[in-house]
């Protein structure tokens, strides 16, 4: 469960204060399907980075199964994204030094799991996603599909409720770009609350409920369940 | 997480670069390396230094006539400078704690045997020398206990003198002249080496009250005296402070512990290790300037996971860990490899230049190493605390 209230967010751009996110009310129910739509510059990854408490509101309140995470200081903002939230990038952040293994493991060895546990659910998410064969290649040795996929993978592997996706297929050919929908679509198909920020409208219809945003603000909410 | 993880996690972006990552462990390395040679070489000459002085004994004080001040007028001025004479010695020698006493004149004479000739020290000295100064005798004896006033011409070869003047041949009982005048020769002397320049064994010894009377001079140049092994240095000068004032009326004369002047050479020589251990401390510093600039390239290059790993719930306590982790892998690298260097440098210059005195203390070794990590800790905590304050969403878009 997501609920946001009168949500301010405001950014100084050189002398300029852009008001990112002009109160902003907006809910989730668990296993919702939502695509966030919206010219750029028009707060819909500010709106994400919010939800994914990557960033703070300036003013308004962000409860998140139950959890009232606006008061929560950084470690405990910390711990929820850790075991709550999973983000899919456009640019995937793989980190290039380490394996598909390793990136996918990354969550795992940041919450502090036992090694001999992280094995296991490592090759299964990875058997799941159907990169068991590329557990050892470097990123720069898959194809951006395989790349997404390990992205979404190292998404997953802590069960988070929510799964946050920017523009998840704008740097994938029109095939791998539908490979991973279906596969992020599976995903909320199982249970996972699943909001993606795209500008794709093809995409975005795709969605059982479709948010247009305008200049911070939510001017269309189509497919509300609540 | 784990402590294995983490290092497992800083190790592998050390070794991802390993060019830069060796460069920059270099800088650490030839910085400690050098820490640990310079002090090596100051410990050895320390060492060697105090075995020098040592090698007369450690229950030495020495009186020499004069007083050393300052006054700021010179002394030439007002003389009223008392010779130090056998007789003070002989006063000397009734404090219960001394053991003995000898009186020192030296100087500069060509000895004569037959027909060969050369020009060497000669010392005025007592009996008791070998005992005071740990000489050994090798042929013969030394000077006999002769009243002062009727001693004979007794002479005593050092090796060298010994070796130039009669070869392998026999000494003992052989005329040899000293200046002017005739000296048979009762003994040879055994081989005592250098002292900071000095040849032992190039030398003549002859009885104190013949070498005043050779060299023209009314004062000895010094008094030895030996006391008790066990007795206060402070006490026994003391005792021949009073002795002296009583004889000359004033304190003309300056009196020296051996154990006072091992002290003060302890200490300039610590300060000499102490500043060439300074002078490697000034490398390991640009070092230190190598870690930082890396790591604060790092942190450039890394934006992104940095943004990543805040993303998948790292505090930012983990972030400046990392980062703080990194530099210090470097730094405890860099000072390993500088161990070896060092402690390899100094064993090779010892092996190649023998004469070179090296010895490598552990406090030294042990003091770089912490150090070492100290440099990379403080190096690393800029850039790393740039790394955790950055705003993840910042992060994250800094493609």
């Amino acid at each position: 469960m997501i609920r946001l209230q009168h949500i301010e967010r405001f950014f100084q751009v050189g002398e300029e204060k852009v008001h990112a996110l002009r109160d902003v009310d907006f809910s989730a129910a668990k296993g919702e399907y939502i695509a966030i739509m919206g010219p750029s510059g028009s707060g819909k990854s500010t709106l994400l980075n919010i939800v994914g408490l990557l960033d703070r509101p300036d003013g308004g309140t962000y409860e998140l199964d139950n959890i009232m995470t606006t008061t929560l200081n950084d470690k405990q903002q910390a711990d929820v994204r850790r075991h709550k939230i999973g983000f899919v990038f456009q640019f995937f952040h793989l980190v290039p030094r380490l394996t598909a293994e390793q990136n996918v493991e990354l969550p795992l060895v940041l919450a502090g799991v036992e090694k001999a546990e992280r094995k296991g659910r490592v090759q299964e998410t990875l058997q799941a996603f159907g990169i068991g064969d590329r557990a050892r290649h470097r990123p720069d040795q898959l194809s951006g599909g395989q790349r997404q996929r390990v992205a979404i993978a190292r998404a997953t592997i802590m069960k988070p409720t929510v799964i946050l996706a920017d523009e998840p297929t704008g740097n994938l050919d029109r095939a791998s770009g539908n490979d991973v929908i279906e596969i992020i679509e599976d995903l909320n198909s199982r249970g996972i609350t699943l909001i993606m920020v795209t500008h794709d409208p093809e995409l975005g219809d795709r969605a059982k409920r479709r948010i247009k945003m305008v200049d911070g603000r939510i001017e269309e909410d189509i497919g509300k369940q609540i | 997480m784990y402590i294995r993880d983490f290092i497992q996690l800083t190790t592998s972006a050390v070794r991802s670069h390993r060019m830069r990552s060796f460069l920059t462990a270099l800088g650490i390395a030839v910085g400690i390396g050098s820490v640990v040679l310079l002090t090596s070489l100051g410990e050895g000459l320390h060492r060697f230094m105090l075995a020098e002085f040592t090698q007369f004994g450690t229950n030495l004080i020495g009186i020499n006539p004069g007083r050393v001040t300052t006054g700021g007028i010179s002394g030439a001025l007002i003389s009223n400078i008392r010779p130090l004479s056998i007789e003070d010695a002989q006063a000397l020698a009734r404090i219960p704690q001394v053991v003995d006493v000898i009186s020192v004149v030296q100087g500069n004479a060509s000895v004569e045997s037959g027909k060969k000739q050369r020009r060497t020290t000669i010392y005025g000295i007592d009996s008791a020398a070998p005992e005071v100064f740990k000489l050994k005798v090798a042929a013969g004896r030394f000077l006999p206990d002769d009243p002062p006033r009727a001693a004979r011409a007794f002479a005593v070869l050092g090796s060298k003198v010994r070796e130039e003047l009669f070869g392998t041949g026999q000494v003992l009982g052989k005329r040899i002249r000293i200046g002017s005048e005739r000296y048979r020769v009762i003994g040879s002397m055994e081989s005592k080496g250098q002292m900071l320049g000095f040849d032992l064994d190039d030398t003549v010894w002859i009885p104190t009250a013949k070498a005043l009377a050779m060299f023209n001079r009314e004062s000895l140049m010094e008094i030895d005296v030996l006391y008790k092994e066990g007795s206060s240095a402070d006490e026994v000068s003391e005792q021949i402070k009073k002795i002296l004032v009583a004889r000359h009326g004033s304190e003309d004369f300056t009196i020296t512990t051996q154990e006072k002047m091992l002290e003060i050479l302890g200490k300039i020589l610590n300060i000499l290790t102490l500043a060439v251990g300074g002078l490697g401390g000034i490398s390991l510093l640009v070092g230190g300037v190598g870690i930082l600039t890396i790591m604060t390239i790092a942190v450039n290059e890394r934006t992104n996971e940095i943004g990543l790993l805040r993303a998948l719930g790292s505090e930012k306590n983990q972030i400046l860990g990392i980062f703080l982790g990194e530099a210090v892998i470097l730094a405890a690298i860099g000072g390993f490899a500088g161990l070896v260097l060092g402690v390899g440098g100094a064993w090779l210059l010892e092996l190649i230049v023998p004469a070179l005195p090296t010895h490598t203390s552990w406090t030294y070794i042990i003091a770089a190493e912490l150090l070492a990590a100290v440099i990379g800790l403080l190096a690393g905590v800029l850039p790393a605390r740039r790394a955790a304050a950055l705003n993840p969403v910042d992060a994250l878009r800094g493609e």
